[in-house]
Parts: structure tokens; C-alpha cells; sequence
């Protein structure tokens, strides 16, 4: 059997993340988390929270459950592919000075 | 990785200037100090609506109503930005609220002073955000990353206000007798327990030594309280009004103000739990959780009744 603190616990709201896009033609950033009964009450509260001063054209609201995170102790094997790679890279070509149109 | 391992990329982090964000591994002690200051702070936030929310009923304009409205709306937000920030280190927001209300968390004793006059929110938007302002800003850089990130939210919200404060003395000490008057009393009032809130002189704060070295705080209180002096002074000038410390004097070989002795035996008082306005703050925090109850009850089964309606339309369809 659970106490009542467990009970209250249980009881709360889920928890949201929230990304914003701050104008047109630009990304959803990340702009923090809140607790909502559901999508459209997190929708509601973000626009409160997040949006008071034009911050805003388009909220999405994510519940945090539903988001998965790369493993920072994984760090170094996850990228390392990467770092060997640097012909990926524009600066890696050696080109002759003259040519200023490219 | 050997815990021993784990505490060396930890330092070496801090060392770095590198930020700490959720997932990494942290020491005990770092994600409990965080736990403590940041909940700590965001209790600030939800307490400091109190004595100001005494006052918008009863605002002298629509203009003055219009912006104490906005301004403690904001707290309720700084609240919030910080409770989620605290969240991320594995407390839930109801544990922290049940500490607050059990009277196991504190929370800025500024808060437990009495606003007895309008002259009171021109004082505290002045001084009281002032030095939450003089304090906050260092920690747009502390180490561990949503909190630096809330506090850059607040930060930009949190310089009007100052200003609307320092509008307000002014209106105030360039108005009636009476109304100087009643500017000088509240900065007499708010004036000691202000710069009491950078907390403790550095020789008898505990936990400051770790908190620098992990870089959650980058100056000490006896710091942050003398430069919020230097600039306070300068802006009383402006005021005409007088700082009610007889000490107060210009020291030419240290390039600071000194001033007088604090009663810290009235700071830690109050801290007890023995402030004029203690109780009070705390039964209405309580008597609005309790009483709120079934609003979170009500939205949850509304909830769940509008997800059980979707979906017995999507089955139907």
C-alpha cells in the first residue's frame, strides 16, 4: 500500500517540454518544461510562461516521457566516427588562391 | 568508469568552465546543494508575490495596477522556470512544494517583512529586486546548465522591475511632503534587511566554500553586498533621500563604501521563523495549496475524459 505522500505524488501533473519558434522561418528551440494535465493545457500554459513578451509564433509541447536522450557517458564512442573525417569539411580542400569565385 | 574516474571528468569540467547538465554524472553533494539553492530560490519567487499581491487592489493608477500585475505574474514564472530547473536533479515539483510547506525549506527572509504602505512597492521593486538582481546575474554562468538557463530568463525579465521601483521612489520623493515622507520611512524599513540578503558575512557562511569551488557561486556574499552598496548609494542621491545607516562613508583607500555593523541577530531571527510576517506567508502558501486541490484533481479527470473520448472516436471512425 502506498502512503499518501506516494499518492500526491502520483497525482502530479505530467511534465511538458516546451520549443518555441521565436519568428518565422527559424527553428523550435528548446525553452523549458512545465506540468500540464494534458496537450492543451500545455499549450495554455506555456503560451503564460513562456510567451508574456512576443518570445513566440509557434509553441510545440512534447511530454518529457516521450523524449529520448543519447547517454552522455556514451559520448565518446557515439562521435567518435566522426572526428576523423575532417575531408567532410570545406577548409580541408587545397585550392589555388586565384580562384575567388567559388 | 571507476567512481574515482568520474569525479576527475567532473572537476576537470568545472575547471573548464564547461557546463553540468542532467545526465552527467555529478557528486552527491554538488546535486544536493543545487537542490537546496535552486528550490530555495524558486520558494523566493512564489513567496515574494505575497506582499506585493497586498497591493494591487489597492494600486494608486490603472498604469501603477497594470504593471505590479505584470511584475508579480512574472515571479509566479521565475518560480516556475526554477522549479523545473531543480527538477531536472530528481526531486518532483510536489516534493518540493511539501518542504516549503512543512516549513523544511526556506526561502528569502526579505519576503517575511510586512508591506504596510504603496511606498513599500516602490522600496522592494528598488532594493529588493535590486539585490536579487545584483545576485542573479553571476548565476547566468553557474555551472550546472538549466539553471544557468533559467536564470538568463529571469535576468532579462527582472530589469523592469528595478526600474519600476526606482519610478516609483521617484514619483514619491519629488511629490508632497507627505508622500516623501512616506518613500523615506519604507527605505528605512527595507533598507537593512536588503542588504541582508546576500546572506551571512563570508567568515560564518557554510556552504560558500564548496558552492565557489563547483562554481554555483562566483562571488561571495560580503562581495555582491558591498557592490550593491556602492550603486545603491549613488541612486539614493538621485532620490534625495538618506540611507538610514550613520556609518555610511566613502572609503578612499579601499574605492568602497563603508558602513555600519548588521544586526544579523535580527537576520537569523527571522530566518527562524520569527519574522514579523513568518506565519502568515506560510499559512497562505499552505491555505492555497490545500484549497487548489481540487482544481488539479478536476483538470486530471478531464483529462483523462477528453483522451477516453478521442479515443472511442477514433475506434468508432
Amino acid at each position: 500500500m502506498s502512503t499518501q505522500a506516494e499518492n500526491n505524488y502520483q497525482n502530479e501533473w505530467p511534465l511538458w517540454e516546451v520549443f518555441i519558434r521565436s519568428k518565422t522561418g527559424l527553428d523550435h528551440k528548446h525553452a523549458g518544461s512545465l506540468h500540464a494535465a494534458d496537450a492543451q493545457m500545455a499549450m495554455e500554459n506555456a503560451r503564460d510562461v513562456y510567451t508574456r513578451r512576443m518570445e513566440g509564433v509557434s509553441i510545440w509541447v512534447v511530454e518529457s516521457k516521450n523524449i529520448h536522450a543519447s547517454d552522455p557517458h556514451e559520448s565518446d564512442s557515439m562521435y567518435e566516427p566522426a572526428t576523423d573525417k575532417i575531408y567532410r569539411h570545406p577548409t580541408f580542400y587545397d585550392l589555388p588562391d586565384e580562384l575567388t569565385h567559388m | 568508469m571507476t567512481v574515482h574516474s568520474f569525479q576527475e571528468k567532473f572537476d576537470e569540467k568545472i575547471d573548464r568552465e564547461d557546463t553540468i547538465e542532467p545526465r552527467d554524472w555529478m557528486p552527491d553533494d554538488y546535486r544536493k546543494t543545487l537542490i537546496r539553492q535552486i528550490s530555495q530560490h524558486a520558494h523566493s519567487e512564489i513567496v515574494g508575490m505575497l506582499p506585493e499581491g497586498n497591493w494591487i487592489t489597492r494600486a494608486p493608477s490603472l498604469r501603477r495596477k497594470a504593471v505590479l500585475l505584470a511584475k508579480v505574474q512574472d515571479e509566479g514564472g521565475h518560480g516556475l522556470y526554477l522549479y523545473s530547473a531543480a527538477e531536472t536533479l530528481g526531486i518532483t515539483r510536489d516534493e518540493m512544494l511539501e518542504q516549503l510547506h512543512s516549513g523544511k525549506a526556506k526561502y528569502s527572509s526579505i519576503f517575511n517583512y510586512p508591506t504596510t504602505t504603496w511606498a513599500d512597492m516602490g522600496a522592494i521593486g528598488w532594493l529588493v529586486d535590486g539585490a536579487a538582481i545584483m545576485n542573479q546575474v553571476p548565476l547566468c554562468r553557474t555551472s550546472y546548465g538549466p539553471y544557468a538557463r533559467a536564470m538568463v530568463r529571469v535576468c532579462k525579465e527582472e530589469s523592469f522591475h528595478q526600474r519600476q521601483g526606482f519610478e516609483i521612489m521617484l514619483t514619491l520623493a519629488k511629490g508632497t511632503e507627505e508622500q516623501k515622507k512616506m518613500a523615506q520611512d519604507a527605505l528605512d524599513r527595507w533598507w537593512w534587511p536588503s542588504i541582508m540578503m546576500f546572506g551571512p558575512p563570508d567568515a560564518e557562511s557554510p556552504n560558500s566554500e564548496s558552492s565557489m569551488r563547483w562554481r554555483i557561486k562566483r562571488f561571495s556574499n560580503d562581495e555582491l553586498r558591498q557592490k550593491f552598496i556602492d550603486v545603491t548609494v549613488e541612486q539614493t542621491k538621485i532620490l534625495g533621500l538618506t540611507l538610514p545607516d550613520k556609518d555610511l562613508k566613502w572609503n578612499e583607500a579601499r574605492g568602497h563604501y563603508d558602513y555600519g555593523a548588521i544586526n544579523w541577530e535580527e537576520f537569523w531571527n527571522v530566518v527562524k521563523g520569527n519574522g514579523p510576517c513568518n506565519k502568515e506567508r506560510l499559512e497562505t502558501r499552505r491555505k492555497a495549496w490545500e484549497e487548489g486541490a481540487w482544481v488539479r484533481e478536476a483538470a486530471l479527470a478531464n483529462a483523462k475524459k477528453r483522451a477516453e473520448r478521442k479515443n472511442k472516436e477514433a475506434s468508432a471512425a
